[in-house]
């Protein structure tokens, strides 16, 4: 094998050569031509530099082919850059793969496509901004690091999930390329931690595991919200996650097991040791235990445990085991054993998975025997297993014996004994000496078997015997002389030298109890000594020593004769050691006082060996990990660090009330901040017991009862309404009655719907706190009970309990009273163009298990925060035909943190809403068009002239288009636009031209339209703004609904 | 220099050992990091014994075997091992729904799409799209007649939009799925792992169960699937697609499944239940001492079986290194004996409990050999067709979300899994 990769390389030029000769032929390109070429590679060139799609692809394959057996294509790297900007997206795609692989080779050159990438994150294309980003970061040039950072700071706040998760991806990429950005890149991190999608989730901490892994602190104000979504992150997100968990945990709480450390190390002494000791330690531990305080679990270190769990059942192998390790490292004792189940049930997987958890599953046995127990047979090997798996099984009985299966396991090794596989054996041997001595009343048992073994055809089998006898007899020399008797017969046939060696030790070692053999053993290893191995030698002058030193009188001629030939040998160990001991032994004026002690020296009680797993403590190391499994620290490998003595404050994790509203709020219900926090807390926690469990029901009654009277309280003050700060009196009043009215209600209840109005916005992005999470209002009507009611508001920060009718809102004039007086230029705002409002599904009824949600932009201000855009949500429940069912889900029916996500500079927000009914959490999001995140502005025409001059060049926007047969009117038209976006209009002189005004909600930047309508069906649009994204988004926008 | 995690390089190796494909998602490592595995390969005598983490001076080797293809990942740093195994695992798979099959071949001709599948799986060494459904709309997996067409056209296999599935709640489940038939197929397919004592009585023996599914349901079916008698599960996993809640309150199977071929459980019946081992070996197989012969017979018969017939029988038995020949007749299906290797196949076929198939018959022994001192240990394997040997039935399918009506299909099928009867 080794002597091939050499040869190999020799061959490989020729067969490429030849291969690509082959390829030469079948492509396009005239064969003759190629041959006639200088260079190899001059047709690739030509191909790339033509103009057809086809002929760059074929080339770009032939490239990507010769890069994947490894050939160096870097010579073509102008002719291949050029095409960077191709408009065939495969060419494109393997351009960059080729990018990747020579960018860092060919610096200078790659710069020419830095540019291309630059163009393609402005893209409105998510996919092409993502894959931008991802290409320049994978390009690993120094020179470009300020770009990249950049990039990835845009990126990061992109409206995109998608965007943002490749942003995640690119921070380990920049950090390796410049660790100096490390601070830069801790900010991005930070940001994108509170991301509160799933697809971010795990890759920022991926992301923050490679960078700062030791800034555990950003990780607080995330904790919970890891811990919730988690179940719904992809596979490969959700393992780093729960590693990093695993470690964050390790700091935050206390041990769940304080308590049961002691008496665990008790039991194990029990089993070891003499049974004497046990009744004393016991009662040192009772006296220990009654000192300590009682262990109360912090509710964040269960919320891990409770959310892991269900993972378990995960088809992924490598989460499974993370989960696994998790509780092994953080459960209490009696918990652990959930894990046994979902370990076993990967020893069905490959074989290298199962390679991998039986090493975990061999340390976690040491510790925690009883977990694996009703699973020992699993455990069995069967002849087809690989070598190396069923040595680890073995590895794993071994653990797992005790007084009571001991038996079973015996009879099971006995099998294993007459194996084929004869490493297997020998592994087998070891483990029968393993268990009897650990299992004291099994010894002479499992002593007898390894006896007979000694007559065994095979010398392997012999000679491990030998080695695990000797090591047995130390235990108990005085019983077994007829052993040694036995084996010292045995020199005559055995040849393998370790267990030659082993018989002698032990015949020296134990020579009084067998006084007559063991002079006619040394007789005849003296007579065979010059052709003995070294090792067996060196055991031959140990026994002549120790001989000499008991029973001189028989072997002074023998051991004289013995040490002669050591003199002489070739061996130069051999030779010191027969100097040594002739020194030491034989008495002579020279030799000092050591001569006296000879005897103590070469006949002291020895202690025998302790037969140990080699799993035996590694479980220092994190489980699951690649340092575990080598036994050794991996490079990079973060330490599991111990529990601490006293908990940390565990407030670190709670989440405030979000920045923005609280403004609002702090006037109205001032001084709730704090404690609504908490209280959202102990919802969460309350409603998880509900979902996951019947027994946890009952006692958790009276608490609610308590809950619910603080709520009631709470709703109170919390019912207050800025919007209707005018009428408050009047709104509370309406929504006591509707509090009354719920209840019996919510009995006939069919077909209920409940609306909600959730304003939403970004915040302001004037401020530097451009990363605070954006605040969100919900409005919310239930007919149903009034704890449902209730709930639904609590488990939002900023809640609100107003009635609402069950439709869409319409106009009121109080609501006018908010419109705000923003004064950012010369421009007045407009009333909202009123036209009929498009709803969009939020969740399908099916996919809701009958809960349907529909959402629209009502175009209303936002009354809180002139920054915002109102997005109105209805959540209808379509079940009337299970009104049973119905009512239970819609219990427990609440919505958790609606969060705006999108602060792509000032593009536009992306609503993530996590609704959850007792039996699921459905993830929705709200994804507004950019014409919704506007608001009209009046202009006089000059003035619409006047600043469309401004815009012109990059922020002018024209497209040509033909317009529909019904869209052909004054009326058609205006009425398109403006449902398109929430734009105002603006008077023109011009017949056949339609301006438009409005100014984005977040930024106020100017976005003005035109519209020429030319002769027939022929219409030109032009938007001009600064916000390029929100100008390409728009024509888009615009475009489609006139074409409708 | 900073290191990073996760995967760094893929290297694919064929059985004699050559570097077939090479992929680095960081900086390029030298092929000659592969001499290492080479190193652990020659140590490890069959290609089981590899160990699937190796590791070397500067860095660690990551490998599986699938389908006489060493797939070797290079990573410089600590990485869960199970973490990459399942990915390149993972990766295997994928090729094998690309190409129909996952070998040296295959990859070979495909070398591209092969090239912009591991592109698009891994970004920096860390898994990205893994989801087959996601992927297919990345990259259009080659068919006859689309390559043909875009050698003509030049159009290529690459989607150039997003996957919605990426970026929705269902992230499994590809959009816009339509077809003119609506089918939806489950194989509830049990294996019996067992070992059997000489006695015949039992040691061990368990059933391991599996769904695969095959879904060709337009837009966006939500489906539940029900038991007759769900407790027999025992431990079960399940595809991601799954709604866990509702498996834990009601024991339903709940799902909008992924477009196409998947598994949808997999699960182990509880230990409690007996199980029924559906067929019985009556084997003498001796070897006589001082002399070069032994003496090799084997019966295999049905024990009751509901009613249905055992068939596709084979055994197959590893022969001591003594053997040298086999003289055997079989009075049903055929036997070969690969002296090399020395492995016994007899394929048996169907099983009538009227003539029960025998397998008889002298082994030759290598001479001046001594008796091997161990009796092989026979392997055996076998379906049966109509049958959830644990009983295990599917009460009904509901489709909820969508108005056409489906072809809905259950099919059972028991097998051998690891079943071995020691002599």
């Amino acid at each position: 094998m080794l002597s091939l990769p050499p040869v190999q390389k020799l061959l490989r030029p020729k067969l490429v050569a030849g291969s690509d000769a082959a390829e030469e032929v079948t492509s396009p390109w005239p064969a003759a031509l190629s041959t006639l070429m200088w260079c190899r590679h001059d047709d690739l060139k030509e191909m790339l530099d033509s103009n057809k799609d086809s002929l760059k692809l074929e080339a770009m394959k032939r490239i990507v082919a010769m890069i994947a057996r490894g050939k160096n294509a870097s010579d073509l790297f102008p002719a291949v850059v050029k095409n960077v900007a191709c408009k065939n997206i495969e060419v494109k795609k393997l351009v960059y793969v080729y990018l990747v692989r020579y960018a860092e080779e060919q610096q200078d050159l790659a710069l020419l496509s830095i540019s291309t990438f630059q163009r393609g994150l402005k893209d409105p294309n998510q996919l092409i901004r993502a894959s931008a980003l991802r290409v320049l970061s994978s390009i690993r040039v120094p020179i470009i690091v300020p770009i990249m950072m950049l990039a990835i700071k845009e990126a990061a706040s992109d409206m995109s999930p998608y965007v943002r998760k490749t942003a995640a991806h690119a921070i380990p990429k920049l950090y390796s390329l410049d660790s100096d950005q490390k601070d830069q890149l801790i900010e991005v991190i930070e940001k994108l931690l509170a991301d509160k999608t799933t697809l971010v989730a795990g890759s920022v901490v991926m992301a923050f595991e490679e960078v700062c892994p030791e800034r555990i602190d950003l990780i607080h104000k995330n904790y919970r919200k890891l811990c919730n979504l988690l179940i719904d992150v992809e596979e490969w997100g959700q393992v780093v996650i729960i590693n990093m968990l695993t470690r964050y945990a390790r700091t935050q709480f206390l041990s769940p097991n304080q308590n049961e450390s002691l008496l665990e190390e008790s039991a194990e002494k029990a089993f070891y040791g003499s049974e004497e000791e046990d009744t004393k330690d016991a009662k040192a531990e009772a006296a220990s235990l009654a000192k300590r305080k009682p262990y109360v679990m912090d509710p964040d270190h269960r919320l891990l445990l409770r959310n892991t769990k269900p993972l378990l059942q995960s088809r992924n192998a490598a989460v499974v085991m993370a989960v696994a390790q998790l509780y092994f490292h953080l459960a209490p004792k009696a918990e652990v054993g959930v894990i046994a189940k979902a370990l076993v049930r990967l020893l069905r997987s490959h074989s290298e998975v199962q390679y991998v958890v039986l090493q975990n599953v061999a340390t976690m046995s040491i510790k925690r025997r009883g977990m694996f127990e009703p699973y020992l047979k699993s455990f069995y090997i069967r002849s087809t297993d690989p070598t190396q798996i069923k040595i680890l099984k073995l590895e794993v009985l071994t653990n797992l014996a005790n007084e009571t299966n001991i038996s079973t396991i015996l009879r099971e090794f006995q099998t294993y004994i007459r194996s084929m596989d004869k490493d297997f054996v020998a592994a087998t041997i070891q483990a029968i000496g393993r268990c009897a001595t650990n299992i004291g009343k099994v010894r002479d048992t499992c002593l007898n078997g390894l006896v007979q073994l000694l007559s065994n055809r095979d010398e392997l089998v012999v000679a491990e015997s030998v080695v695990v006898i000797k090591k047995l007899l130390q235990m108990q020399p005085a019983q077994h002389s007829e052993i040694i008797k036995h084996m010292a017969k045995l020199t005559d046939n055995i040849q393998v030298p370790m267990a030659r060696a082993s018989i002698l030790w032990l015949i020296g070692e134990y020579c009084e109890h067998v006084p007559k053999i063991a002079p006619d053993v040394l007789r005849k290893m003296a007579k065979s000594f010059t052709n003995e191995e070294d090792i067996v030698k060196l055991q031959v002058i140990n026994l002549a020593a120790k001989l000499y030193l008991t029973n001189s009188k028989q072997s002074k001629l023998l051991t004289q004769y013995v040490l002669n030939l050591a003199k002489y040998d070739q061996n130069y160990d051999i030779r010191d050691r027969a100097r040594f001991i002739r020194q030491l032994i034989v008495p002579t004026e020279k030799s000092g006082a050591l001569n006296k002690y000879a005897k103590k020296l070469f006949l002291a009680q020895k202690p025998a060996p302790i037969l140990e797993s080699s799993f035996k403590d590694r479980d220092h190391f994190q489980l699951g990990s690649l340092s575990h499994l080598l036994n050794a620290k991996a490079v990079g490998y973060q330490e599991l660090p111990d529990w601490p003595d006293e908990a940390p404050d565990p407030s670190v994790r709670n989440v405030e009330v979000r920045g923005a509203p609280q403004c609002i709020w702090d006037t109205l219900s001032s001084g709730t901040s704090s404690s609504s926090s908490e209280e959202e807390e102990e919802e969460e926690e309350e409603e998880e017991e509900e979902g996951s469990g019947e027994q946890s029901e009952d006692k958790e009654g009276e608490e609610e009862e308590e809950k619910r009277k603080k709520r009631k309280e709470k709703g109170g003050l919390r019912k207050v309404s800025p919007r209707s700060m005018g009428s408050e009196e009047e709104e509370e009043a309406e929504g006591k009655k509707v509090k009354k009215a719920a209840g019996p209600q919510g009995k006939k209840g069919h077909a209920e719907t409940s609306s909600e109005e959730a304003s939403a916005s970004e915040s302001s992005s004037s401020g530097s706190d451009s990363g605070t999470e954006a605040p969100t209002v919900v409005e919310a009507k239930r007919r149903k009970t009034v704890r449902t009611g209730l709930e639904g508001g609590w488990e939002d920060p900023c809640p609100l309990l107003t009635p609402l009718s069950s439709t869409f809102l319409p106009w009121s004039p109080r609501e006018w009273a908010w419109w705000p007086t923003l004064s950012c230029g010369p421009w007045q705002l407009l009333s909202p163009a009123f036209g009929a409002v498009r709803t969009y599904e939020l969740l399908h009824r099916m996919a809701g298990e009958g809960l349907s949600v529909e959402y629209c932009f009502s175009r209303r201000p936002f009354p809180g925060d002139p920054h915002m855009v109102a997005v109105q949500i209805q959540i209808s429940n379509n079940t009337d035909a299970e009104v049973k069912s119905l009512r239970h889900n819609t219990n427990a029916l609440g919505w958790k943190g609606t969060v705006v996500e999108g602060r792509w500079d000032t593009v536009a927000a992306l609503c993530f809403q996590r609704a959850c009914t007792h039996t699921r959490h459905f993830y929705v999001s709200i994804q507004p068009p950019v014409g919704e995140l506007m608001a009209p502005v009046f202009m006089s025409e000059n003035e619409f002239r006047k600043e469309q001059g401004k815009l012109t060049g990059m922020s002018e926007i024209t497209e040509k288009l033909t317009l529909p047969e019904k869209c052909r009117s004054d009326h058609a038209i205006v009425q398109q636009v403006t449902s398109a976006a929430n734009v105002g209009r603006v008077p023109c002189g011009a017949d056949n031209e339609y301006r438009f005004a409005a100014k984005t909600v977040t930024s106020g930047s100017l976005v003005l339209i035109t519209l020429e309508w030319r002769e027939g069906a022929a219409a030109q649009l032009t938007v001009n703004s600064e916000k390029m994204v929100i100008g390409t988004m728009l024509v888009k926008d615009i475009i489609q609904a006139l074409a409708q | 220099m900073f290191q990073q995690k996760m995967i760094h390089s893929l290297f694919l190796i064929n059985c004699s050992g050559d570097i077939f494909l090479e992929k680095h998602w960081k900086s390029v490592v030298s092929q000659s990091v592969c001499d290492y595995f080479f190193e652990a390969q020659e140590k490890a005598v069959d290609v089981e014994n590899v160990p699937p983490v190796i590791s070397t001076p500067h860095h660690y080797l990551i490998s599986i075997y699938r389908d006489k293809i060493f797939f070797v990942s290079v990573i410089q740093t600590e990485v869960p091992p199970l973490f990459v195994i399942e990915f390149l695992h993972r990766v295997a798979d994928t090729f094998q729904d690309y190409f129909g099959e996952c070998s040296e071949t295959a990859i070979k001709d495909n070398v591209v799409i092969v090239y912009e599948l591991l592109e698009e799986m891994l970004d920096n060494g860390f898994p990205l799209a893994t989801e087959s459904n996601i992927l297919k709309e990345l990259i259009k997996p080659p068919t006859i007649l689309r390559s043909v067409v875009n050698s003509i056209t030049g159009s290529s296999n690459v989607g150039d939009t997003l996957p919605t599935g990426q970026l929705s709640n269902i992230p499994w489940r590809r959009a816009g799925v339509k077809y003119t038939n609506n089918e939806a197929y489950f194989d509830v397919i049990e294996e019996i792992d067992a070992i059997i004592d000489k006695s015949g009585s039992t040691v061990f023996a368990e059933i391991q169960g599996v769904i695969d599914s095959c879904i060709k349901l337009s837009g966006m079916p939500d489906l539940s699937l029900s038991f007759m008698n769900p407790r027999l599960l025992d431990d079960v996993s399940f595809h991601p697609c799954i709604r866990f809640k509702r498996w834990e309150s009601e024991r339903v199977l709940s799902f909008i499944p992924p477009d196409g071929n998947f598994r949808l459980i997999s699960y182990r019946v509880s230990s409690q239940n007996l199980v029924a081992i559906p067929v019985y070996v009556k084997h003498l197989i001796s070897f006589k001492e001082n002399s070069s012969s032994g003496r090799f017979d084997v019966t295999i018969g049905p024990k009751q079986n509901m009613g249905k017939t055992v068939e596709g029988v084979v055994m197959t038995v590893h022969m001591p290194k003594a053997v040298l020949n086999m003289n055997l007749t079989a009075t049903q299906g055929s036997y070969t004996f690969d002296p090399v290797t020395k492995v016994l196949t007899w394929d048996v076929g169907k099983i009538t409990p009227q003539k029960l198939p025998n397998l008889k018959g002298i082994v030759n022994l290598q001479s001046g050999a001594p008796k091997p001192e161990e009796n092989p240990s026979l392997n055996i394997q076998f379906k049966i067709q109509q049958l959830a040997i644990s009983g295990l039935k599917v009460n009904r399918l509901d489709m909820y979300g969508e108005k056409y009506k489906p072809f809905k299909g259950v099919k059972y099928i028991t097998k051998a899994g690891k079943f071995q009867v020691r002599t």
